[in-house]
C-alpha cells in the first residue's frame, strides 16, 4: 500500500491518560525530537496535583499539548488538530480541545463499562454516534503493546507501562517525527534497566509499524522545520532557562551562587538543576522551611556570594520578613517567584498571575525593591539574569516573577555565547580609609559590599532603622524619613537602566494591549493576527514592574484605549491606573488555565467594534 | 640590614569591646555572657574581622551590636539559617550566634533542630533567662510549669523543653551548658565550643533581673553543679543524654556531649573542599577543580 505525505505547516498533539500513564513523558520526547528537527515548538503540561490520582477518574488526567510548526509559534495552541486518550475520562476532559474532523486516537482496551462509569458516560461515546465531527481511529493500545512485547518476559503490568511508547510511535509516523532521538532517549532513560530499554523501544517501533501496516492510516504529514536565526538551539523550559540564567551570572559575576529553597510546586525543579551544577561551584542548601531557605541566601549574600532562593506565593509569604531584612541591610539577593493558582494552597499545578501585588507590597513598612518578570520560557534566562545584575549594582533584593505555564512551557532557545552576555562587576569593599557601611554611590545610591573577614572594615547592620552612611541604630524622626525616601529612590533609579519600551505595531493607535508575564505568547499572536487584518492595535510586555518603564506613560497617552490581559483580577490594571490616572480595561481569567488566543482576539475586536 | 617583622599583637578582651554599650537592665545576666564572650574570643587568639556575631531579636539577641567583630542583628529566630548561609559563604570565619530561649527554642525551633542535624560549625550561644524579657515578661519555651507570667496569671499549664537532651539526640555535636554568674566556666565552655569543629550549643543561665523572679542568680547559684566535679564522660551519648535531664535541687552545668567524629557541613559539601573560602576566591572554579568535583561526585 502506497501511503501518501503531505506537507502541512503545523499541527498541534494532545495527549491525555491517567496521572500514570506516562502522557508527560512521551510529550516531552517528542517536543525535544522536534525542537532537534529544526521546529518551533510550545507546549503546554497540564496535570494534577495528585501523584497519582484514582485510575480512570477525571480529576486524575494528566495532559501534555505540544504545537509544532514550519513558522514562529508563541502558544501551544487554543485548540488541538490530534487528541490521543488512552481513557473515557480522558476523552470526556479533553474532547471539547479538539478541532472539527481533528484526529482522535483512542486506547479502546481502557474503554470498558467501568471505566466509562468513571468518566461519568452512560453509553460508550464511541459506538453511540456521539463523536461524528471528528475522525475517530479506535486502536486497541493495549492489546498490540503486550503483542509486541511478547517475548520480552516482562509482566503484564510492566507491558502495559510501556503503552505510552506505542502511542508516541503512532504519532510520530503520523508527523514523519525523527525516531533516533527518541530511541536513544530510551536508551539513556533506562540505561540501568536494560530490559526496559528493549521494552520501550518495541513498543515505539511498534507503533511505527501499525500505522505502516494497517489500512487505518493511509496519509502522514510532514512539518517543515522553522526558520530560525543561525545559532545553536535547545528546547528549553522555563524552569530549566531560570537555573541556567543563574549559573550564567554566578559565573560572570564570579560570585559562587548559593541557591536555599524548600520543595514547592511549581518552583522544585529549578532546585533540582542547579543542584546538577556542583561543577560550576553551585551550592545548593535544601533547608528546613522557606524562612531557612531565604535566610541562608542572605547570610550567603552578606560573605559575599550571590544569594538567591527560590519559591511560589505560599512560599514568598512565609519569606517576606526576611526579604524585607535585606531590604533594610542592602544586601543582594534575588528571590525566584514562580506563580500558581491561590489563594491559600489553591490548585498547586495550576497556573495564574495573582502574586503581582503580593510581590510589590506584601511586606510590612514602606519597602521597595525592584520587581521584573519573565514573559516566556526562554525569558526566563535573561530575565534572571538581569534580575542578578540589578541586584549586585543596587545591593537590593529583586524579585524575578515567572509563571507555572511558563516554567513548565518549553520552546526551541538558541542558546547566548557566555561573551555576549552583559557583564556583572562586582567589588568588594577592601580600603578601611573613610570606610562607612551605608556610604552611598552617587549614582546607584547603592551601599559598599564589605564581607566579614576583611580586616579594618568590622561593621555591624540588621533590621533596626539606622542612619544613613554610619549605620549606626537611629530613632531620630527626620532620619527615618530621610530613609525612607532614600531606599525608594535607590529604587526608582533602577529606571534609568531601563531600555527603551518595545512596541509591537504602531507607536500610537487606536488600542493598545498592555500584558507582562506568561500572557506573552497569547497576546502576541492574537495582536499579530489582527495587525493582519489591518486593525489599529499594538502590543506592549512589561518585563519590569518595579520601576515601570519611564516612557510607559508617554506611550499609554499615545492611545485611544489600553487593554490589559491578566490571569487575576486586574492587578497590573490597578497600578497603571493609579499611577496614570488612566481609564485602562482589563480582560480577566481566573480558571488555572493561560489565555486562549481567541479570548483576547474577540475582547480587541469587541473594543473596536470590529 | 635587620628585618622588621611586623608583630600582630595578640587581641585582648578589651579589643573585642564594642562602642555602644549595653542597654541590658543593670544587674542582667547578658552582662556576664558578653564579657565571656569576649575573653574567649581573645583566648582564641584570632583577629577582629575574623569573627561573625549574629543575633535574633531579643534582649540577648542584641549581643552583635556590643562586640567588635563584624555583625548581624537579624530577625526574630531565624539567626541559625542566616548563619548557615555566612558560613557556607566564607567557612573561614569563626561564627557566633547569640540569642534567647524565646527566640532559639520557639519561634526559632524548627532552625534550632535542623542546623544540628547539619552540624554547621559554629557557636550558639542561648542566654536562656526562662522568660520572654523584651516583650515585658511572658512565658518562653523553658518557663517552668505553674510559673505565674504575664500571659499566665494562673500558673504556666504547659511543660518546658529541655534543650540540652534536645540538642544532643538533634545532632549537636558539642553540648553544654553554664551559668552567667561563673564567668570564667562559661568563657572556657565558649572558648571550647569555637574550638570545636561543628555544631556547638552553649545554653547559659542568664537570670532576667526584671521579669523572672522565681530562677534568679541566687536560684541557680545554689543548684549549680559542674559536670568535670561529678566525673561525666562527654563522649558518652546515653550519660549525656541522663545528666542533660537531671533538674532539681541539682542542676549539672559543664560540658554534657562532644562528638569528634563527625564532619562539619562546610567539610561536606563539595564545592568547599578546594580553592578555600568562596568569598576569597578567583572568578569561578577551574576546570580541573570542577572536573574533580564532579569525579567526587559520581
Amino acid at each position: 500500500m502506497t501511503k501518501q505525505v503531505q506537507t502541512i505547516k503545523e499541527v498541534t498533539i494532545l495527549f491525555a491518560g491517567d496521572s500514570g500513564d506516562g502522557s508527560q513523558t512521551i510529550g516531552t520526547v517528542v517536543t525535544d525530537a522536534s525542537a532537534i528537527a529544526g521546529n518551533d515548538v510550545s507546549t503546554l503540561p497540564d496535570y494534577p496535583a495528585e501523584i497519582r490520582a484514582p485510575a480512570g477518574s477525571l480529576a486524575g488526567i494528566s495532559g501534555f499539548q505540544l504545537r509544532l510548526s514550519s513558522h514562529a509559534i508563541h502558544t501551544p495552541g487554543d485548540t488541538c488538530d490530534v487528541l490521543v486518550v488512552m481513557n473515557p475520562a480522558a476523552l470526556k476532559v479533553n474532547i471539547d480541545r479538539l478541532k472539527p474532523n481533528g484526529i482522535l486516537i483512542v486506547n479502546t482496551d481502557n474503554f470498558a463499562r467501568r471505566n466509562l462509569r468513571l468518566a461519568g458516560y452512560e453509553r460508550n461515546p464511541l459506538e453511540d454516534g456521539s463523536l461524528p465531527r471528528f475522525q475517530v481511529f479506535p486502536v486497541e493500545l493495549t492489546r498490540l503493546t503486550r503483542s509486541a512485547l511478547e517475548d520480552t518476559g516482562l509482566s503484564q503490568r510492566e507491558m502495559d507501562r510501556c503503552k505510552n511508547f506505542f502511542a508516541l510511535g503512532m504519532v510520530c509516523w503520523l508527523y514523519n517525527r525523527p525516531v533516533d532521538y527518541t530511541i536513544r532517549w530510551i536508551k539513556e532513560k533506562y540505561a540501568r534497566r536494560p530490559q526496559y530499554v528493549e521494552a520501550n523501544t518495541l513498543a515505539f517501533k511498534g507503533g511505527i509499524a501499525y500505522c505502516d501496516m494497517t489500512e487505518q492510516f493511509a496519509t502522514s504529514y510532514e512539518v517543515k522545520p522553522a526558520k530560525f536565526p543561525p545559532g545553536t538551539y535547545r528546547n528549553i523550559e522555563g524552569n530549566m532557562a531560570t537555573a541556567l540564567g543563574l549559573v550564567a551570572a554566578s559565573q560572570k559575576s564570579g560570585l559562587t551562587l548559593v541557591y536555599g529553597s524548600y520543595p514547592i510546586t511549581p518552583a522544585s525543579n529549578i532546585l533540582h538543576e542547579l543542584a546538577k551544577y556542583r561543577n560550576f561551584g553551585v551550592i545548593t542548601m535544601q533547608m528546613e522551611d522557606e524562612i531557612a531557605s531565604v535566610g541562608v541566601a542572605i547570610g550567603a549574600a552578606f560573605s559575599g556570594a550571590l544569594g538567591v532562593t527560590g519559591s511560589s506565593g505560599p512560599g514568598i509569604a512565609l519569606k517576606a520578613e526576611a526579604i524585607n531584612l535585606a531590604v533594610m541591610v542592602e544586601l543582594p539577593l534575588v528571590i525566584c517567584s514562580i506563580q500558581r493558582v491561590g489563594p491559600s494552597t489553591g490548585m498547586p499545578t495550576k497556573t495564574e498571575q495573582a502574586d503581582l501585588l503580593q510581590m510589590l507590597y506584601g511586606r510590612n513598612g514602606e519597602s521597595p525593591l525592584p520587581v521584573i518578570a519573565a514573559s516566556r520560557p526562554s525569558d526566563c534566562f535573561e530575565t534572571v539574569y538581569e534580575a542578578c545584575q540589578i541586584a549586585v549594582k543596587y545591593m537590593t533584593p529583586v524579585i524575578f516573577m515567572s509563571d507555572l505555564y511558563i516554567a513548565f512551557g518549553a520552546e526551541p532557545w538558541r542558546i547566548p555565547k557566555v561573551s555576549d552576555l552583559p557583564p556583572i562587576p562586582v567589588t568588594f569593599r577592601t580600603d578601611s580609609e573613610g570606610f562607612h557601611p551605608y556610604l552611598r554611590d552617587e549614582k546607584t545610591l547603592g551601599r559598599p559590599w564589605a564581607v566579614p573577614g576583611t580586616p579594618g572594615l568590622e561593621h555591624r547592620i540588621g533590621g533596626l532603622e539606622k542612619e544613613n552612611i554610619t549605620g549606626h541604630v537611629s530613632y531620630d524622626p527626620e532620619n527615618h524619613e530621610g530613609m525612607i525616601r532614600l531606599r525608594a529612590e535607590k529604587v526608582a533609579r533602577i529606571a534609568d537602566d531601563i531600555p527603551p519600551t518595545e512596541i509591537l505595531g504602531e507607536s500610537e493607535g487606536e488600542l493598545l494591549v498592555l500584558g507582562w508575564g506568561g500572557t506573552y505568547g497569547a497576546i502576541r499572536t492574537a495582536v499579530e493576527h489582527k495587525l493582519e487584518e489591518g486593525a489599529s492595535v499594538s502590543h506592549v510586555h512589561l518585563r519590569y514592574l518595579n520601576p515601570l518603564p519611564k516612557d510607559l506613560g508617554d506611550i499609554l497617552k499615545r492611545f485611544g484605549k489600553v487593554l490589559i490581559p491578566e490571569l487575576n483580577l486586574g492587578q497590573l490594571l490597578q497600578l497603571v491606573r493609579a499611577r496614570y490616572l488612566l481609564e485602562a480595561i482589563g480582560l480577566n481569567k481566573v480558571q488555572g488555565q493561560p489565555f486562549h488566543v481567541f479570548e483576547i482576539e474577540s475582547k480587541i475586536d469587541e473594543l473596536l467594534k470590529r | 640590614m635587620a628585618k622588621h617583622e611586623s608583630i600582630k599583637a595578640v587581641p585582648t578582651a578589651k579589643d573585642f569591646r564594642g562602642s555602644v554599650s549595653p542597654d541590658w537592665c543593670p544587674g542582667c545576666g547578658d552582662f556576664g555572657v558578653l564579657r565571656a564572650l569576649e575573653m574567649a574570643c581573645a583566648k582564641l587568639g584570632r583577629e577582629n574581622h575574623d569573627y561573625l556575631t549574629i543575633g535574633g531579636i531579643g534582649c540577648s539577641s542584641n549581643l552583635p551590636g556590643y562586640i567588635n567583630t563584624y555583625g548581624m542583628h537579624t530577625l526574630h529566630g531565624r539567626t541559625l539559617p542566616i548563619a548557615t548561609g555566612a558560613k557556607l559563604g566564607n567557612h573561614d570565619l569563626t561564627v557566633i550566634v547569640t540569642g534567647g530561649d524565646g527566640d532559639g527554642y520557639g519561634i526559632g525551633g524548627n532552625h534550632f533542630v535542623h542546623t544540628m542535624r547539619r552540624n554547621v560549625d559554629l557557636l550558639y550561644v542561648v542566654m536562656n533567662n526562662q522568660i520572654y524579657g523584651l516583650t515585658i515578661g511572658q512565658a518562653s519555651p523553658t518557663s517552668r510549669m505553674g510559673m505565674k507570667t504575664k500571659s499566665t496569671p494562673f500558673g504556666n499549664v504547659e511543660a518546658p523543653l529541655n534543650p540540652v537532651a534536645m540538642a544532643i539526640i538533634a545532632g549537636a555535636t558539642y553540648v553544654a551548658r553554664g551559668f552567667s554568674g561563673d564567668t570564667r566556666h562559661i568563657t572556657e565552655l565558649m572558648y571550647q565550643g569555637m574550638e570545636h569543629k561543628g555544631f556547638a550549643l552553649v545554653d547559659i543561665f542568664s537570670p532576667c533581673i526584671t521579669f523572672n523572679k522565681d530562677n534568679t542568680f541566687p536560684f541557680f547559684k545554689q543548684r549549680v553543679k559542674k559536670l568535670e566535679e561529678i566525673g561525666h564522660d562527654p563522649s558518652d551519648m546515653q550519660a549525656a543524654i541522663e545528666q542533660g535531664m537531671v533538674w532539681g535541687d541539682e542542676i549539672p552545668v559543664g560540658l554534657f556531649y562532644q562528638d569528634t567524629s563527625r564532619a562539619p557541613l562546610d567539610e561536606l559539601e563539595p564545592v568547599l573542599g578546594e580553592g578555600g573560602p568562596i568569598a576569597h576566591r578567583e572568578l569561578g572554579i577551574t576546570k580541573e577543580q570542577g572536573d574533580a568535583i564532579i569525579k567526587r561526585m559520581m
